[in-house]
């Protein structure tokens, strides 16, 4: 219990500072910390495997993309939130509203506590098991998209001499 | 109680990666000495003369920390302050972390009660490594911008990008060891192999997985970028790359984390293709030679002797390591690049499709 | 203890508000780019809660294709992002307006 909420705080926190921070390398490292947060959250789910394939994709993968992208354009920390006060506030307005109605919408439903899992709940034979099985399909196709998406990369980064 | 022992296990993992690293600096000195024919540092000494002969252990486990540790810490005027903070433990945390899966042993029998000598015992253990491995890349990249001067970035850069290249061809290693063993454990992993093979044998991963161990060894020197890959942090090249301008604790954390990734590199090594622990022939209740002759040993004595065997073979690649670094030139970064992707990642698929192949025809496996 | 399941959901309604915010807020592409990660994430989260709560897999298989796609669709969104600013040197969306000059 002390665990979630050390995890929602620093979660909250550090997802705080990926949308405010002015300078785009600190908003970087903090979507590290948010995304470490969350993998945190995956192990206290007993999804074990995802939570070690959310470390490796996104922490690790991810974001030294974002950060390298960000140090080869060498952006300056640049004024946050450059807009007109009717939009700046409409932003704020909208998030409150959308925030307040997914949490009112859970705890109307009041889903409650969690029954003990069985034992290899989350485990990598189990999601294996799936995966080879009844999502086949959409595991092939999405080796595809990846190949898509590398090929497309490739040929956008290109700089036409 | 449970608790206790935790704790234990997780300090001994600790002491066992600290002591490994300082052994290292002092092995690293005096190894590249013996291998260039000079001495080596042999100056330091205790109390003026205290030892009688000098192998240079004063000198590199009390002198060189001492002196790094007192110097000042320049930060450059135009350096992001908290990011030059950061990146020193950016880089070093991750690599830690991975000693916790880290199987130093099988088992500890104390009053009825099995140890299991592993800090953590965690089901995706090579993904655990693979994780951290991952993370470690923030320190270099990090380190190299937070500088804000030119080597330092390129360095940064550069390493940064050999190292997730690298990170490729180590996961595809590690995919077909994990292929072999069908778990990714790395205390189940070690303990597969005290099996025979033919009653003669001991079923090493080095006899199941040749070529996933050749891969993994040159990906591991890679990933910790040192020679033959070390272009990033070249002193001819880069001045020190990425470390060019940290000084003083700073810089001794970010020696700590390449000499922590050799360690890492010889436990992974040792543990998936040398049997980690394992001591030919020896089992829990003693030893079982093949011509049918069994000598019984004691449960601790068994403990001992496999710690020793771990630690004998971690320091036995840690070694191999060093004389790579002081036999071979560098490799240019587009050789550097070339090696990873062109060569490394086709034989790392190709090694994993024929596991898999000769798994289906010689095992049977069903997929279960 | 284990915490309640509405616990995770509601915070994964935070997260997900904050990353709305931020990609209605900021100007910055790459940092717009990151926020609708931090919104894929908080589903991620919310995925994974209620597979717990059903004690089904599906929900993190579910997962899995996320972190994959959502791999995919950043490496393209960066590069996009180089190749525009090799035209027009900035990041800045409200100076990204038209697709030609």
């Amino acid at each position: 219990m002390i665990l979630f909420w050390v995890v929602a705080v620093l979660s909250v926190a550090s997802a705080l500072t990926v949308v405010l921070h002015r300078n785009p390398v600190y908003c970087a490292l903090a979507l590290v910390m948010a995304l470490f947060q969350v993998a945190l959250m995956f192990v206290a789910l007993d999804a074990h495997l995802i939570a070690l394939l959310q470390v490796i994709v996104y922490a690790g993968a991810i974001v030294v993309l974002f950060l390298f992208v960000i140090m080869l354009l060498s952006l300056e920390p640049d004024v946050p939130h450059p807009g007109r006060y009717t939009t700046r506030m409409a932003s704020i307005a909208l998030t409150v509203v959308l925030g307040v109605e997914i949490g009112a919408a859970v705890l109307v439903a009041q889903p409650g506590a969690l029954a003990p899992p069985p034992v290899d709940f989350g485990s990598t034979r189990m999601i294996g098991q799936k995966l080879f099985s009844e999502y086949l399909l959409p595991f092939e196709l999405t080796s595809v998209l990846l190949l898509v998406a590398i090929v497309g990369a490739v040929v956008l980064a290109r700089r036409r001499a | 109680m449970d608790l206790i022992i935790s704790f234990g296990t997780a300090l001994v993992a600790l002491l066992i990666c600290l002591q490994v690293t300082v052994l290292l600096l002092w092995i690293e000195r005096k190894g590249s000495a013996l291998i260039q024919d000079r001495v080596g540092a042999n100056r330091a000494n205790l109390f003026g003369g205290l030892l009688p002969f000098n192998l240079g252990i004063v000198n590199t486990l009390m002198a060189d920390p001492l002196k790094l540790l007192t110097k000042e810490d320049i930060v450059p005027a135009s350096a992001d302050r908290f990011l030059h903070w950061l990146a020193p433990w950016l880089a070093v945390f991750p690599l830690f972390l991975t000693f916790a899966v880290v199987p130093f042993g099988d088992v500890l029998v104390i009053g009825g009660r099995e140890i299991n000598l592993q800090a953590v015992d965690l089901s995706g253990g090579i993904l655990f490594v693979l994780a951290m491995v991952s993370l470690g890349v923030y320190g270099v990249i990090v380190g190299g911008w937070a500088s804000n001067s030119r080597y330092a970035f390129l360095g940064g850069v550069r390493g940064s990008a050999q190292m997730i290249s690298y990170e490729i061809a180590m996961g595809l290693a590690l995919v077909s060891v994990v292929l072999t063993y069908g778990t990714l454990d790395l205390q189940q992993i070690a303990r597969a192999q005290g099996d025979l093979m033919w009653g003669v044998v001991p079923a090493w991963g080095i006899f199941y997985q040749p070529i996933a161990f050749v891969l993994l060894f040159i990906a591991g020197i890679a990933e910790s970028k040192r020679v033959p890959f070390d272009l990033p942090e070249a002193e001819s090249e880069l001045v020190a790359g990425f470390q060019t301008e940290y000084s003083g604790s700073k810089m001794s954390m970010f020696m700590m984390s390449d000499f922590i990734e050799v360690a890492i590199v010889a436990v992974l090594t040792t543990t998936l293709f040398f049997g980690g622990w394992q001591v030919p022939f020896l089992y829990r209740d003693g030893f079982h030679f093949p011509g049918g002759i069994a000598v019984a040993v004691p449960s601790l004595v068994v403990t001992l002797l496999q710690i020793t065997s771990f630690m004998v073979k971690v320091f036995v690649f840690c070694w191999v390591q060093i004389l790579i670094r002081w036999s071979l030139p560098r490799l240019r970064y587009d050789q550097l690049m070339a090696l990873g992707w062109k060569k490394l990642l086709p034989v790392g698929l190709a090694n994993v499709a024929a596991t898999a192949v000769l798994g289906l025809l010689l095992e049977g496996w069903t997929g279960t | 203890m284990q915490a309640p399941l509405h616990y995770y959901l509601v915070l994964a309604a935070i997260l997900f508000a904050i990353g709305a915010f931020g990609v209605l807020l900021r100007r910055n592409v790459i940092v717009i780019l990151m926020s609708i990660e931090l919104m894929l994430n908080a589903v991620n989260v919310t995925f994974v809660a209620l597979a717990r709560k059903a004690l089904s897999m599906d929900g993190q298989v579910i997962v899995f294709f996320v972190m994959t796609v959502a791999a995919a669709e950043v490496a393209i969104g960066l590069a996009i992002v180089l190749a525009n600013f090799s035209q027009r040197r900035t990041v800045n969306a409200d100076e990204i307006g038209t697709l030609r000059w």
